[in-house]
């Protein structure tokens, strides 16, 4: 049977996280199909259609899917699920939305955020905040899953799939979109930087935040991260936050400044390829866990190395 | 009981909006758990459990919602072992009016855990179903918005505000990129993240007073649930530590070091 993925997009582009979960996708076999569910999202459809392994779009063009609301979106799904074996989708918060309600409509499990690939039916996850990895069975006839974006490497363009309209299903009308606050900003988003630059409540206010790792974020062209800590203080907003209940982060370079190291946070951040601490506290988690630690106080460690930068 | 409940909804026919709040009993957030040495599942003997953290602020924001005169009830209910007693105890320490215990010594799934839910929320009809938005044991993040789509009703998870105004909530959620909005009708499933609110410390006269308030027990079967696991742990392992790396004596050393050894910059 062929494995349907639902694409994240904004009606033009996909979202990068669908890449990682076509990767996930392609390795439990056999073909793909990419859902894209949208309102005017052609665009998105015919992006789709170019990533590598993707044998089928198909395009769902309605103005009740604008929003991705969990209701008409599961909705779609459930209503064309019977003809596959594996529903995926990445475990954004779009993803984490809708497809547990999925599941519970075709009345089988959700295995959540996998991270391996062992078989069609088994995959390994973490539990208990990364501490733990569950390699799990399924027994259901339909595999719904989603899929962590840092656990898989991209998938690339060179597809050729052919895009296929569907019929929209209908507007359940039950909840109203009235309004998204976006973060905007220049620097790349965190799940998909190469660098990140995150801060704790060792900043001590949200001034110092922006003052001093913003010139770091952008001498290194990093992506800007933090603590829970950090989000509750204010210093910056929530989207920013790393951890067992933030974003999960796996860049080439993570850079914690003045984060303790707590599990939850580690959770977020420990697959990493290299990891610098910068910390007053030589006692502090964190250091468990990096491969250059740097003990001494921020305010005098970030200039000098800026300096340093150059 | 039940002669009691009919009185209450007679008079307050127009302002009943009862809350149900599922709380979880899982290994307290302080514990690093550890995997048993057959690597057949984590090791829970002696260690300490406490109320998934979600599930307290869910249980402040429904008993917030009673102080403020929008809520009438807040009914606590969690699945699984009886000492889920001790955690209910703590719900209605906080402030909720009652509890349910589904006792269960299955390993109770979130697919099984909606229908236990579902069960419950065909009895006890409620308004708005108040659950975490993850348990930190198995991180799965689906309970709520299963039930939801076993109830077809709307949902609204990751809620960092909710505002109840008739039949109607407005909920701020947290996403990927920032905040967004919804509005829903309810009867709905609403699922909490961590800055919705800070929860109260229980006084001990509260938890004197919780331990008269009723509690009531039921199971799967009464409930006529299948609660049977439809996926099953092969094994557990610790992941691959990371090794302590070396500590860099200055930020030029650091620079140098990451140019020249790690190569990442
Ligand atoms: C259910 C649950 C989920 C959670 N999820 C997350 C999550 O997703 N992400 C997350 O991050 N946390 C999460 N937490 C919170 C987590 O437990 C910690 O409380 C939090 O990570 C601490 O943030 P912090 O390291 O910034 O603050 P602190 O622990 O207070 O650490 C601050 C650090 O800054 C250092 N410092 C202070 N001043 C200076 C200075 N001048 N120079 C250098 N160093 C300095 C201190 O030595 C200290 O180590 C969660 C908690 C719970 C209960
Ligand atoms: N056994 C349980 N008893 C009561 N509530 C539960 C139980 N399991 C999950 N929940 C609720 O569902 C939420 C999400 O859990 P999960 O889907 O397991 O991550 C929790 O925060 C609780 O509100």
């Amino acid at each position: 049977m062929a494995i349907l993925v639902i694409a994240e997009h904004d009606n033009s582009s996909i979202k990068a996280a669908t890449l990682n979960a076509v990767t996930a996708a392609g390795e439990i076999g056999a073909d793909l199909h990419l859902l894209v569910a949208g309102s005017g999202c052609s665009a998105a459809a015919d992006a789709a259609a170019k990533i590598a392994g993707v044998g089928k779009v198909l395009l769902v063009d309605a103005p009740h899917y604008a929003d991705q609301s969990p209701e008409n979106l599961a909705a779609l799904v459930v209503a064309n699920a019977a003809a596959y074996g594996h529903i995926v989708t990445a475990a954004t918060t779009i993803g984490k939305n809708f497809m547990p309600r999925v599941a519970a409509q075709l009345d089988v499990a959700q295995i959540s955020e996998i991270v391996a690939v062992e078989s069609p039916d088994t995959f390994v996850r973490p539990i208990y905040a990364g501490n733990v990895l569950a390699t799990v069975q399924s027994s259901d006839a339909v595999k719904v899953i989603t899929v962590r974006a840092t656990a898989f490497e991209a998938a690339g363009e060179g597809g050729s799939g052919a895009v296929e309209s569907l019929a929209a299903g209908p507007d359940l009308a039950q909840s109203k979109l009235i309004g998204r606050e976006l973060t905007k900003s220049a620097r790349p988003e965190l799940t998909a930087a190469k660098i990140i630059v995150s801060g704790g409540r060792g900043m001590g206010n949200g001034d110092n935040f922006h003052q001093l790792l913003e010139p770091l974020a952008d001498k290194l062209g990093a992506a800007l991260g933090a603590s829970r800590a950090a989000v509750d203080a204010g210093f910056v907003p929530n989207d920013y936050q790393v951890g067992q209940t933030g974003k999960i982060v796996a860049p080439q370079l993570y850079i914690a400044v003045g984060i303790s190291g707590a599990i939850q946070h580690l959770a977020g951040m420990k697959d990493s390829k290299v990891i610098v601490a910068i910390n007053k506290d030589a006692e502090a988690p964190i250091f468990q866990v990096a491969d250059y630690g740097l003990v001494g106080d921020l305010f005098e460690a970030l200039p000098a190395l800026l300096t340093e930068l150059g | 009981m039940a002669a009691f409940d009919v009185d209450y909804l007679e008079v307050k026919k127009e302002k009943v909006l009862k809350i149900l709040v599922p709380v979880k009993r899982v290994v307290d957030y302080n514990v690093k758990v550890r995997v048993k040495a057959d690597g057949s599942n984590v090791d829970l003997a002696n260690v300490k459990m406490s109320m998934n953290p979600f599930d307290e602020i869910a249980i402040e924001e429904a008993v917030r919602l009673k102080e403020a005169g929008i809520a009438s009830e807040v009914v606590a209910v969690s699945a699984g072992v009886t000492n889920c007693q001790e955690t209910l105890r703590t719900a209605m320490a906080i402030g909720a009016d009652r509890g349910i215990l589904i006792q269960s010594d299955v390993d109770l799934q979130p697919l099984a855990v909606a229908k236990l839910l579902k069960a419950v929320c065909e009895k006890e009809q409620p308004q708005i179903v108040l659950c975490g938005k993850q348990a930190i044991d198995d991180d799965a993040n689906q309970t709520g918005q299963m039930l939801a789509g076993l109830m077809n009703w709307p949902q609204a998870t990751f809620a960092s505000k909710v505002v109840v105004a008739g039949q109607q909530a407005t909920v701020t959620r947290e996403i990927d990129g920032g905040l967004e909005t919804v509005e829903i009708a309810l009867p709905a499933v609403l699922t909490v993240d961590l800055r919705l609110n800070e929860p109260r410390y229980a006084t001990l006269p509260n938890i004197m007073k919780a331990k008269r308030k009723p509690l009531e027990t039921t199971n799967p079967e009464t409930l006529g649930v299948d609660v049977a696991p439809r996926l099953k742990t092969l094994k557990v392992a610790e992941p691959p530590k990371r090794s302590a790396g070396i500590k860099v004596a200055d930020a030029a050393d650091l620079v140098m070091k990451l140019k020249t050894e790690a190569k990442v910059i």
